[in-house]
């Protein structure tokens, strides 16, 4: 109880400190009209055409070192199977709700073995080779894909811990530009998402980019046209 | 250069640091090599964009709208935070902020925490009161690592170790890690840190985050890096305590769409980092499940108060000021005796500490406006420090006579002679007079004065001075008479 008490009156003397600083308490009312004034005279909208925005995505992916391969709908299963086979993964982790036709049938996947992540440990998902999911949406302008909590993109974590990641995008889920992705996540803005933008990097070294710190060094994207 | 945190109160003042960095010409030639690669890629990724003027105008809109109603949407920031099952803690100071954070490590049931890379915990020297309290921190950004690793202190607001090259950060590496065969290409530097790590992240169980954004619509939080280390903190451990300055905050979720295009391009040149992490308090299978926000003033309400200065507070700290700035990459960042160095350092260091530390920083620039034309948000750098030179003036001045008596009478009898062309000319000659005995030779037969007597030995203090011409202007022009050429 000491602790709420210390809390609130330090919650209260930094608030009192603000409306001294601005001249009094805010109207929320006030505030919501001026938010609206805000000028926004930048591009809301891309421009491109859908082929265009969906060859931007490719071109902006394998910038940051990714890989992108076109499959249509029915053949993910099969192209999946090529990415891995070429990485030489042996054991993927893939989120509940990810559709099973994307996973190619046990024989055709070269013996790698899927295990879904029922709540697995940080320990566990350490010894997969990499996980398979899905994705909100991508933005073309800047090679990001947006991973939330939900079925088919499953926790943080599983994206995180393993090497490899390969994800699958569909062709209608790919907007243009950072504002029409944004429009897009709003419905759904209180659950965890992560923006990713080609595989872990940094460039802490003179600059020098390098491709894979701590979080998956190698990417793969999967484009259902 | 020790371990110790960087602090205003403590440190030499800009000009005598300065001094001494000049000497590292290794330092230099990191700093330099660095900054320009930085600004090469961002010159090229906003070239890119049609509407980068259009997106500045909105962010500098967006920011100065959030100060104006701060109270308004922090309350409502606190109210969805603890609506999603975070817990909000409030703090006046740096040390309550500590106090709160120890606090909170000590209820986790761990003496160790992982660390994201954050300038609010750099500004409150965090790392020390942890270890006091018996807490050890792992940095866990690779820079901050190879900083905390060396016992080095960070010179830069997004890339805090790039006053080192790669053999330097292998020789420490080789010695803190136990690694005498470590390679140096910049590869094996990261694998040595992914395998140093790797292993702090499965085992620890509370983590400490900075934030770059809050979000008062959602309650949520927004984090952007690139290694991925952030995603490690933020989801792996149990507890999570992340502490942001109250300026942070941004009204709506739709506001992210202006940040996240200024930041990742104006910070290190790309179109987008590779990880940014949203997240709303707590979610019972994916990520902590206890999750805190400290909400930070120290010094930032008396910012705002100050409507002149306010606009330092817009800062969303990429760093582009900083590259931009011809003195910073003479001098690198420890000159600035802050975690904030370059031109916002020089502005914001000296009103976090109210001003009575860090004097000389307000005059660590040449006021060439670079930093204004790069300012992802439109901070008008050069005219904040215009504004913090008269309050350092003022503050010196205000019941004290003496020297600025003498400044005083120094300006006036300047104006008297200016007034008069025959005071002028003859203070010209008395003047070259004067400076004979100073005047030194260098090797290319120029004259330099590098001690002046007195009270004007402040100004050759940092500065060399050029010996007056032997010829004026107003002498050549009648010697040159009507109709010579």
């Amino acid at each position: 109880m000491a602790t709420d008490t210390v809390t609130n009156s330090t919650r209260d003397e930094v608030l009192r400190r603000i409306r001294a600083a601005t001249g009094g308490t805010s109207d929320g009312g006030v505030a919501k009209a001026g938010w609206e004034g805000i000028a926004r005279d930048y591009r809301r909208k891309g421009t491109r055409e859908r082929e265009g925005v969906l060859a931007l995505l490719e071109d902006r992916l394998r910038d940051y070192d990714a890989r992108v391969v076109r499959v249509a709908g029915g053949r993910v299963a099969q192209s999946v199977a090529e990415m891995l086979a070429e990485r030489g993964v042996r054991r993927m982790v893939v989120p509940v709700g990810l559709p099973v036709a994307w996973l190619p049938a046990a024989a055709g996947a070269g013996g790698v073995e899927f295990v879904v992540d029922e709540g697995l440990s940080s320990g566990d998902l350490d010894d997969f080779d990499g996980v398979m999911t899905g994705a909100t949406l991508a933005i073309a302008e800047t090679g990001t894909f947006v991973l939330q909590s939900v079925a088919g993109q499953g926790r943080r974590a599983a994206t995180l811990v393993p090497d490899y990641h390969l994800c699958v995008v569909r062709a209608e889920d790919v907007v243009e530009t950072v504002p029409e992705s944004m429009a897009q996540l709003q419905r759904t803005a209180g659950l965890a998402t992560t923006f990713v933008s080609g595989p872990s990097a940094t460039a802490d070294i003179e600059m020098t980019r390098i491709k894979g710190v701590h979080g998956p060094r190698f990417l793969d994207v999967i484009l259902i046209v | 250069m020790s371990g110790v945190g960087l602090d205003p109160k403590t440190a030499p003042t800009f000009p005598m640091a300065a001094k001494a960095m000049l000497g590292d010409t290794q330092l230099r030639k990191n700093v330099r090599h660095a900054t320009d690669v930085i600004q090469g890629k961002r010159a090229r990724v906003v070239g890119e964009m049609p509407d980068w003027q259009e997106l500045r105008e909105a962010g500098r809109q967006i920011r100065q709208h959030t100060m104006k109603y701060l109270d308004f949407y922090l309350e409502e920031f606190e109210a969805n935070c603890t609506r999603a099952g975070g817990v909000v803690h409030w703090a006046r100071d740096a040390e309550e902020a500590r106090g709160i954070v120890v606090g909170l490590v000590k209820a986790s049931g761990s003496d160790e925490v992982i660390k994201i890379k954050s300038m609010t915990t750099e500004e409150i020297e965090l790392n020390t009161a942890l270890e006091a309290a018996g807490i050890h921190a792992f940095e866990t950004d690779l820079a901050e690592l190879i900083i905390q690793l060396g016992e080095d202190r960070p010179s830069h607001i997004v890339v805090p170790a790039l006053h080192k090259n790669r053999q330097q950060i292998r020789e420490i590496f080789q010695r803190k890690m136990n690694l005498p065969e470590l390679g140096e290409r910049p590869e094996d530097l990261a694998d040595a840190a992914r395998m140093f790590l790797r292993e702090k992240f499965l085992r620890v169980k509370t983590a400490v985050s900075g934030a770059n954004f809050l979000i008062a619509e959602t309650g949520g939080v927004c984090v952007v890096e690139s290694e991925g280390n952030g995603r490690m903190c933020l989801t792996l451990p149990e507890t999570l305590i992340t502490i942001a300055g109250i300026d942070k905050v941004l009204p709506r979720f739709q506001d992210l769409e202006v940040m996240l295009q200024l930041l990742p391009r104006s910070a290190t040149g790309e179109r987008m980092n590779p990880y940014n992490s949203i997240w709303t308090g707590v979610d019972a299978a994916d990520g902590p499940r206890v999750f805190h926000v400290v909400l930070m003033d120290n010094a930032r309400t008396e910012i705002l108060a100050d409507e002149e200065a306010r606009q330092t507070l817009n800062c969303i700290r990429c760093g582009a000021c900083q590259n931009a700035c011809p003195v910073y990459r003479q001098t690198g960042g420890h000159a600035y005796g802050s975690v904030y160095a370059g031109p916002i350092g020089a502005i914001l260091t000296p009103q976090l500490q109210e001003m009575q530390h860090a004097q000389s920083l307000p005059y660590a620039s040449s006021l060439c406006g670079a930093c204004y034309e790069v300012c992802p948000v439109k901070i008008n750098i050069p005219e904040v420090l215009i504004h913090l030179r008269n309050r350092v003036v003022r503050q010196n001045t205000a019941g004290v006579a003496g020297f600025f008596d003498v400044e005083a009478g120094a300006m006036k009898a300047m104006a008297m002679i200016f007034r008069s062309e025959r005071r002028f000319r003859a203070v010209q000659r008395l003047g070259r007079v004067a400076e004979g005995p100073l005047v030194h030779k260098d090797g290319q037969g120029e004259g330099w004065i590098r001690w002046l007597p007195g009270l004007l030995g402040g100004w050759t203090q940092v500065r060399d001075l050029r010996e007056m011409p032997k010829e004026t202007f107003r002498d050549w022009w009648e010697r040159r008479g009507d109709n010579g050429n």
